[in-house]
C-alpha cells in the first residue's frame, strides 16, 4: 500500500474529527460531495455532519470566525483555498490571532491550512510560498512539513498546541510525495529539523517542496562529482531549529538555503542570518542562498520551472560553493 | 431576565453606566491634559445612550459583548469590574485584563464573552460571529452577541465580509452602528453614498433598526427590541442609531473641523441630559437620586483611578515576553 502526502492531510483531519468533539472544519468549498478544490477534506462533511463547513468568499471573516470559535473553546482547521489568498487573512492573524496571548494571556487555538507552493500552469496566484509573512508577526508557529509522515503529524500536532498554527502544505508534494504508511518512520518533536541526508562536503539547508528537489541535487553532484552534501529539511520555519543548522555547518564548513519563496528576506535570508550571528567561525566559504527569482511567478510551465529553484539549479549552487 | 425586560430598571441601570462612563471620561481627559496618560485618550461623549443600551439586554457569562472605542458606558453596565480595568487598562496596571501589555480602549476578558479588540476596524465583527458559532457547535442555545461600529466601520472589507457571514450563518448577533457622523475628521458624505445606512442591513439579509441615539429611551426601546428578535431565533439585527461625538476623535484632536451649526444643533442633546430628564418625566428617578448617582460615579472613578495607579506596573525584565502559550522543549 502506497499513501500520498494529501492522503496523510486528509487522514490527520478525520483522526482529528473522530478524537477531538472540539474540532471543526471551516472554509471555502470544503464541505459537501466536493471536497474542497484539492479534495483534501472528500468525505468528511458526510462522515461528520455539521462539522465541515462551508465558508463565503471571505477570507478575512473566516479566520475572524475561527479567532472567535477558538476563543468559545471550539479547535478550528481553517483550509484557505490557495495560501495566495492568505494575504487577505493576514491581518486577523498576525494581528489578531497572533497578537492575543501576549495581549490577554489567552492562546488562541486555531489551524491554518494553506496549500502553497508553485505547480506548473499555476501562475502568480496559485503558487506562492508565503510562510515569511506569516513567521514575521510574533505569536505564530509556521510549520513546512515535506513528508507524508510529517504531514499527518504535524497537522495532529498543530491542533494539539493551543497556539494559532500556519500549516504551509505544499500542493506540488500533494500527489507526488509517497510513502508505505502515514506512520512517521523517524518521528521528531516540533521545533526539531531533520538530517534528510547526511553528508560531508556542504549542508543544504531546505523546507517543503525544496527537501526532495535537494536531496535530488545531493545525489545528482554525489554521481557526478562525489561531493556528498547533507540535506537539513527545517520542517517548521517557526519555531526554527537553529541548532541543527549549526552543527550540520560545524561538519561540512559550507551553507547553502534553498527557498521556493521570493529573494527578499524570508526564511532562507534568516537561516543565513543566524548561522552568521551564531557560527561565523564554522564556515569555510560565505553563506548562499537559493530562491526563485525576483519576480511574479510566471505561468508558462517552462517558465516557471526556471523561475524556482530545480534540483539541477541546486546542485550548481552546491557546486560552485564547494569551489569557494 | 427572560421574558419582557421591565424598562425602568432596565434605564436605571443604563443611567448608572452612563453617568459612570461621563464621570470617568472628564476625569480621563483632565489627566491627559496634565500629561498623566501615556498614548491616546478616547472618549465617548455622546455615544453614552447608545453604548449603555447595547449591554443592558445582556447577561455576561451567557453572551458575546464586543464594545470598542466609545462604549464605556456599556461596559460599566455590562461589569461591575469594568471601571477598574479600564483604569487599569489606561494606567498599565499588572493586575489588569492586558497586564499591561495593551492599553487605553484595547481591553476585553475573552474567556466572559469580551473580546479585546484590535485596533483595526471591523476585525472583531467577525470575531463576536465565531463566538457565537462556537456557542452553537456546543449546543448553547440562547446566546447573543453585540458587536458595536460605527460609521466609519461600516466602509471596511473586513465589516462587510462579516456582516454578510452573520446573515449567511443566521447567527444571532446585533450589529450596533453608531453613527456619530464623523470618522476621525472624515464626514459622512465622504465616507458613504447611500441614502441611510440603515439599508445596508437589509442589503446583508438582516432586520434594521434606526433609532435617535440622543434620545435614552427610544434608543433603549429600540435596542430591546432588536436583542429580544435575535434572542428568540428570528437572525441577525442591525441597528443605527444617529449621534453627534460631542469631543475629538481622541484627546489630542480639537474637533475643529465639525461645523459650529452642527455643534449647536446638538448643543440640547447631551445623552446624559435628555436620560436624566427623561428619567425625571417618567418619575423613574427624582432629583435627588439623579444628584446621588451622579455624586456616587465621580467618586466611584476617583477610587478605580486612584487604585489602578496605586497598582504595579509590568518590568520589562520580570514580565513573560512569549508571544506564544507553546514553545519548543530546549534541545
Amino acid at each position: 500500500m502506497s499513501v500520498t502526502y494529501i492522503d496523510a492531510i486528509h487522514q490527520a483531519m478525520e483522526d482529528l474529527l473522530a478524537e477531538d468533539e472540539l474540532v471543526f472544519l471551516y472554509g471555502e468549498d470544503i464541505a459537501g460531495s466536493f471536497g474542497g478544490a484539492f479534495k483534501a477534506t472528500k468525505g468528511l462533511a458526510e462522515k461528520y455532519p455539521g462539522r465541515v463547513m462551508n465558508a463565503p468568499i471571505s477570507e478575512d471573516a473566516i479566520l475572524g470566525v475561527a479567532i472567535g470559535a477558538a476563543l468559545g473553546g471550539m479547535h478550528p482547521i481553517v483550509e484557505m483555498q490557495f495560501a495566495d489568498f492568505g494575504t487577505l487573512a493576514l491581518n486577523q492573524m498576525g494581528n489578531n490571532a497572533g497578537a492575543h496571548y501576549f495581549r490577554t494571556g489567552v492562546p488562541v487555538n486555531l489551524t491554518l491550512r494553506m496549500p502553497c507552493g508553485g505547480t506548473p500552469g499555476g501562475g502568480p496566484f496559485h503558487s506562492q510560498s508565503v510562510e515569511a509573512l506569516f513567521a514575521h508577526y510574533p505569536g505564530l508557529h509556521v510549520f513546512t512539513p515535506a513528508t507524508v509522515g510529517d504531514a499527518y503529524d504535524m497537522l495532529k500536532q498543530a491542533v494539539q498546541i493551543p497556539d494559532p498554527v500556519v500549516f504551509m502544505e505544499h500542493k506540488y508534494l500533494y500527489r507526488r510525495v509517497k510513502a508505505e504508511s502515514f506512520v512517521n518512520p523517524d518521528p521528531l518533536p516540533i521545533g526539531r529539523a531533520r538530517i534528510a541526508r547526511e553528508g560531508e562536503h556542504a549542508t543544504i539547508v531546505a523546507f517543503s517542496a525544496m527537501v526532495p528537489e535537494s536531496l535530488e541535487a545531493a545525489q545528482l553532484l554525489a554521481a557526478q562529482s562525489g561531493y556528498e552534501p547533507e540535506v537539513v529539511d527545517l520542517r517548521s520555519v517557526k519555531p526554527l531549529d537553529t541548532d541543527t543548522i549549526l552543527a550540520s555547518v560545524a561538519r561540512t564548513g559550507r551553507l547553502l538555503v534553498v527557498s521556493e519563496d521570493f529573494p527578499w528576506g524570508g526564511v532562507a535570508a534568516e537561516v543565513v542570518a543566524r548561522v552568521a550571528a551564531e557560527g561565523l567561525h564554522l564556515l569555510d566559504a560565505p553563506p548562499l542562498r537559493l530562491t526563485s527569482k525576483e519576480s511574479p511567478i510566471p505561468y508558462l510551465p517552462e517558465l516557471w520551472k526556471a523561475h524556482r529553484p530545480s534540483a539541477a539549479a541546486i546542485a550548481q549552487a552546491t557546486r560552485y560553493l564547494i569551489s569557494l | 431576565m427572560g421574558g419582557v425586560m421591565e424598562l425602568d430598571q432596565v434605564a436605571l441601570r443604563a443611567y448608572r453606566g452612563m453617568c459612570l462612563a461621563r464621570a470617568f471620561d472628564t476625569k480621563l481627559s483632565s489627566l491627559y491634559k496634565a500629561g498623566k496618560v501615556f498614548g491616546g485618550v478616547f472618549l465617548g461623549r455622546g455615544h453614552e445612550a447608545v453604548a449603555a443600551a447595547s449591554a443592558v439586554f445582556l447577561e455576561r457569562g451567557r453572551d458575546v459583548y464586543n464594545p470598542f472605542i466609545r462604549e464605556m458606558a456599556g461596559r460599566c453596565v455590562w461589569s461591575d469590574d469594568a471601571l477598574l480595568e479600564a483604569c487599569r487598562s489606561y494606567f498599565g496596571s499588572s493586575l489588569g485584563c492586558m497586564g499591561g501589555k495593551d492599553g487605553n480602549v484595547h481591553w476585553g476578558q475573552p474567556m466572559q464573552g469580551n473580546p479585546a479588540p484590535v485596533s483595526h476596524l471591523g476585525a472583531m465583527v467577525s470575531v463576536v460571529a465565531g463566538m457565537l458559532l462556537a456557542k452553537r457547535l456546543r449546543g448553547k442555545s440562547g446566546s447573543v452577541g453585540v458587536a458595536c461600529i460605527g460609521d466609519g466601520t461600516t466602509s471596511v472589507g473586513a465589516t462587510h465580509e462579516a456582516c454578510n457571514l452573520i446573515a449567511v450563518e443566521k447567527l444571532p448577533v446585533v450589529v450596533v452602528v453608531t453613527n456619530n457622523q464623523y470618522a476621525y475628521s472624515t464626514p459622512n458624505s465622504s465616507e458613504f453614498a447611500c441614502a441611510d445606512l440603515a439599508d445596508r442591513g437589509k442589503g446583508y439579509g438582516m432586520r434594521s433598526h434606526s433609532c435617535d441615539g440622543t434620545d435614552f429611551l427610544q434608543t433603549l426601546s429600540v435596542m430591546r427590541e432588536a436583542v429580544r428578535a435575535a434572542r428568540d431565533g428570528e437572525g441577525p439585527q442591525w441597528l443605527v442609531a444617529t449621534t453627534l461625538r460631542m469631543c475629538g476623535h481622541g484627546e489630542h484632536d480639537d474637533a475643529s473641523y465639525i461645523p459650529a451649526e452642527l455643534k449647536e444643533a446638538y448643543a440640547q442633546k447631551d445623552p446624559l441630559d435628555v436620560a436624566r430628564r427623561q428619567l425625571l418625566r417618567k418619575g423613574w428617578l427624582s432629583e435627588q437620586e439623579a444628584d446621588k448617582m451622579d455624586a456616587v460615579a465621580r467618586d466611584d472613578v476617583q477610587r478605580a483611578l486612584a487604585q489602578a495607579q496605586r497598582e504595579v506596573t509590568p518590568a520589562p525584565q520580570t514580565i513573560n515576553w512569549n508571544s506564544t502559550s507553546w514553545n519548543p522543549e530546549e534541545v
